[in-house]
């Protein structure tokens, strides 16, 4: 029975008009869409989604509650394992992880887990009274570096275990690359405060405006009654091509347009007095997450042309498919097997132009992709007047450098224990994108839980 | 201070105990109001306070020169950047120019207290805009005063003042100028050629401070550094003044359109 009832699409504003505004883009599910695709799972005896899902949620346990229309019941049973829902249900990338392994898929379509993920937690928003239940307290005292979805989901598992957790932030707000990078119409930052404010109410304490590598370092923690300390300061560091022209009036890294968009609101200028400029032909330098979100961010502050640039082919780009159509959708171009070599100024310093070469694809290479090969000769110009650069960030080495007796690799990322996610110092633990590199919100709050188990462990065996 | 500038001493008992000559702070005034960096003019680890200057150029520097006794910010980040090389030079010549007296003041008391016979050339507009002249002697062995107007000591610019120091044979192993750009790219110019080696202070535009973003670049020696991390100081011979000076007016037409609503609303409550 439940085999026949399609899968429930996702209820979107309109392409033509959300490229006009900041709201967001998914309006979610109604009462009756959750429950309808609550009940298309089979409630599997052993459950293969759960395998996919980086925190391990009770998949299962709390799409049974949705499809009882006991959508509190559900938003509880997915807070066991995950203290963030809302968020994950929104950017996790669902079909490479939960609804991959769902047994459904192979004839059909997946359950919808993300989207249900995402209506019981904001169901939960609207309707719960909000109450967490105090843990007794440990005596053991956590200090986190970075707020973002790492150090996040680690502060609250350890809040859970009754350790006082205390997150160190260096921007003015809590939530890293939520905040700052995920745009509002992906992900409302009404939403991301409100999951961080859950996690307050856990007693975790979040310092703002706390930059440690300069007020204070991981020693000085260390020496200040903290029994262990975790980092997850992420890949902050905005990667640039290094060709020539980078410097002009125009060319962003994408950290810094985003972050001129969301975090400081520029987009609301000058109600926000944060200034954030673009101009008519905006050209985006890469194809992952970030430059989706770089060039409908682009569209919606006015460009009438926004084109993605990659010297791959569709196939190849790192974006999630969904993103990518989206943006499609919305009017940004790609122009594919492309990449710059230089980017050319007007007489004020201003882009005008980029010179692009034109790629074929080669052999593969060692990670599997097809390596880009330039075709020699094939330089064209380009009319720009902005360029976003969204090429990939690296590790901030802000933290590290100030912390002697800490391994690093080659990159500069933090070398921790895969299983214990423990660093080469005593007490010090890693884990997200400045571990990694680049990666995903949720692998990164993957890592923040499973940091958060081995310190619970660690701390325990001090006792 | 002077018309239009004005000292604000901030309780930041965190940032005092650790900020040093050269570093900076990033503040927020309110939840609608930008991230703007202000250097550090001095600190009092005792007290547990930074004290800024800050000169009414904008919107956001308007609002801040109207803050009263006892207000506070929203936001208050620091200490930034890499602090000063303090070491024993031998003579050392600080210029300041304009709302620069006051980056400069720390870094040549630090030199001063390291051993160094320290020269400083003050430079401003007129005589009642120039700020900060007893501290500096203080802070100095000597002073000399440059007013673009001549109402105080040599008539004519900072590089007017260096010249007079160098024109009567004294031997100068290094300098600090901090500036407008056009003053710090004006006294590179001048000592290129001469060989000293100038230190200087950049002020790009910036968004997080902490080198997250790249808003701050600049070129130095052909090679793109965040401003932010990797200074705010660097050898200003290497430094492309013309890119600085383009990146600065980037923003230019959304700055006047910032303060043009400020003065049309009358102020800020």
């Amino acid at each position: 029975m439940a085999l026949k009832v399609p899968r429930h699409e996702m209820p979107c504003q309109d392409a033509q008009e959300r490229a006009h505004n900041f709201d967001e883009v998914a309006l979610g599910y109604t009462r009756e869409m959750a429950v309808e695709e609550a009940q298309r799972c089979l409630q599997c005896k052993n459950p293969l989604c759960r395998t996919g899902c980086p925190v391990e949620v009770l998949i299962p346990d709390f799409i049974k509650k949705v499809s009882e229309e006991d959508f509190l019941g559900a938003a509880e049973v997915l807070k066991v394992k995950n203290s963030l829902p809302a968020i994950c249900g929104r950017v996790c990338p669902q079909e490479n992880q939960c609804e991959s392994k769902c047994i459904l898929g192979i004839k059909g379509e997946p359950v919808a887990i993300g989207r249900l993920e995402r209506f019981a937690a904001d169901y939960e928003m609207k309707h719960g009274d909000g109450t967490v239940e105090k843990v007794q307290p440990s005596g053991k005292k956590v200090a986190i570096i970075g707020a973002g979805p790492a150090g996040l989901a680690c502060a609250g598992d350890l809040a859970k275990a009754g350790h006082a957790v205390t997150v160190f932030e260096a921007l003015h707000v809590a939530g890293g690359v939520l905040m700052y990078g995920i745009p509002q119409f992906r992900l409302p930052k009404e939403i991301v405060q409100r999951e961080i404010g859950n996690l307050e109410k856990l007693g975790v304490e979040i310092l703002t405006n706390q930059v440690v590598g300069k007020v204070t370092s991981v020693d000085e923690l260390m020496e200040n009654g903290y029994d262990a300390v975790f980092i997850g300061t992420g890949a902050g560091l905005p990667y640039f091509m290094g060709i020539p022209g980078e410097n002009l009036n125009g060319v962003y890294s994408a950290n810094e347009f985003l972050t001129r968009t969301n975090l400081m609101k520029g987009y609301k200028f000058p109600e926000y007095a944060t200034p954030v400029k673009v101009g008519k032909k905006v050209a985006v330098l890469g194809a992952g997450n970030v430059a989706m979100d770089g060039a409908r961010t682009a569209l919606r502050l006015g460009a009438e042309e926004v084109s993605i640039i990659y010297r791959r082919s569709r196939e190849e780009m790192p974006a999630r498919k969904e993103e990518a159509e989206h943006a499609e959708e919305e009017g940004v171009q790609f122009r594919l097997l492309t990449n710059p070599v230089a980017i050319h100024g007007d007489e004020r310093g201003w882009v005008k132009s980029m010179t692009c070469l034109r790629y074929e694809l080669g052999e593969p290479d060692a990670s599997g992709r097809r390596s880009p090969v330039a075709i020699s000769g094939s330089e064209f110009e380009i009319e720009v007047d902005t360029v976003i650069v969204a090429i990939g960030q690296g590790p901030n080495p802000l933290v590290t450098k100030s912390t002697p007796g800490l391994e690093l690799n080659k990159r500069g990322n933090i070398v921790a224990d895969p299983e214990t996610l423990a660093t080469s110092k005593p007490g010090v633990f890693a884990g997200g994108d400045i571990v990694t590199g680049a990666a995903t919100v949720i692998l990164a709050m993957g890592a923040g839980k499973k940091a958060a188990a081995s310190i619970d462990a660690y701390l325990k065996s001090k006792n | 201070m002077a018309p239009s500038i004005v000292l604000l001493e901030v309780e930041a008992p965190a940032v005092a105990a650790k900020a040093e000559p050269g570093q900076f702070v990033i503040v927020r005034m309110d939840e609608k109001s930008e991230r703007i960096p202000l250097t550090v003019m001095d600190f009092n680890r005792e007290k547990g306070t930074i004290t800024i200057v800050i000169q009414d150029v904008g919107y956001s520097s308007a609002l801040i020169n109207q803050m009263e006794e006892g207000s506070a910010f929203l936001d208050f980040v620091g200490p930034l950047g890499v602090k000063t090389e303090i070491e024993k030079y031998g003579t050392v010549v600080c210029i300041g120019g304009g709302l620069g007296i006051a980056p400069v003041h720390p870094i040549a008391r630090a030199l001063k207290e390291a051993g160094n016979k320290v020269i400083s050339v003050l430079g401003s507009r007129s005589a009642d805009l120039l700020i900060l002249e007893d501290e500096m002697r203080a802070a100095s062995d000597e002073i000399v005063v440059a007013t673009n107007d001549g109402s105080m000591g040599i008539q004519g610019f900072v590089t007017d003042g260096l010249a007079h120091v160098l024109n009567r044979g004294e031997k100068v192993d290094i300098i600090w100028a901090i500036g407008p750009m056009i003053m710090m790219k004006a006294v590179c110019d001048y000592t290129r050629p001469l060989g000293i080696k100038t230190i200087v202070s950049l002020n790009p535009v910036m968004v997080d401070g902490t080198g997250m973003c790249g808003a701050c670049r600049v070129s130095v020696g052909d090679e793109t550094k965040f401003a932010c991390v990797d200074g705010p100081e660097f050898d200003g011979h290497l430094v492309d003044w013309e890119l600085a000076m383009q990146r600065l007016a980037y923003f230019k037409d959304e700055e006047n359109r910032a303060k043009a609503r400020l003065e049309c609303e009358g102020g800020h409550h």
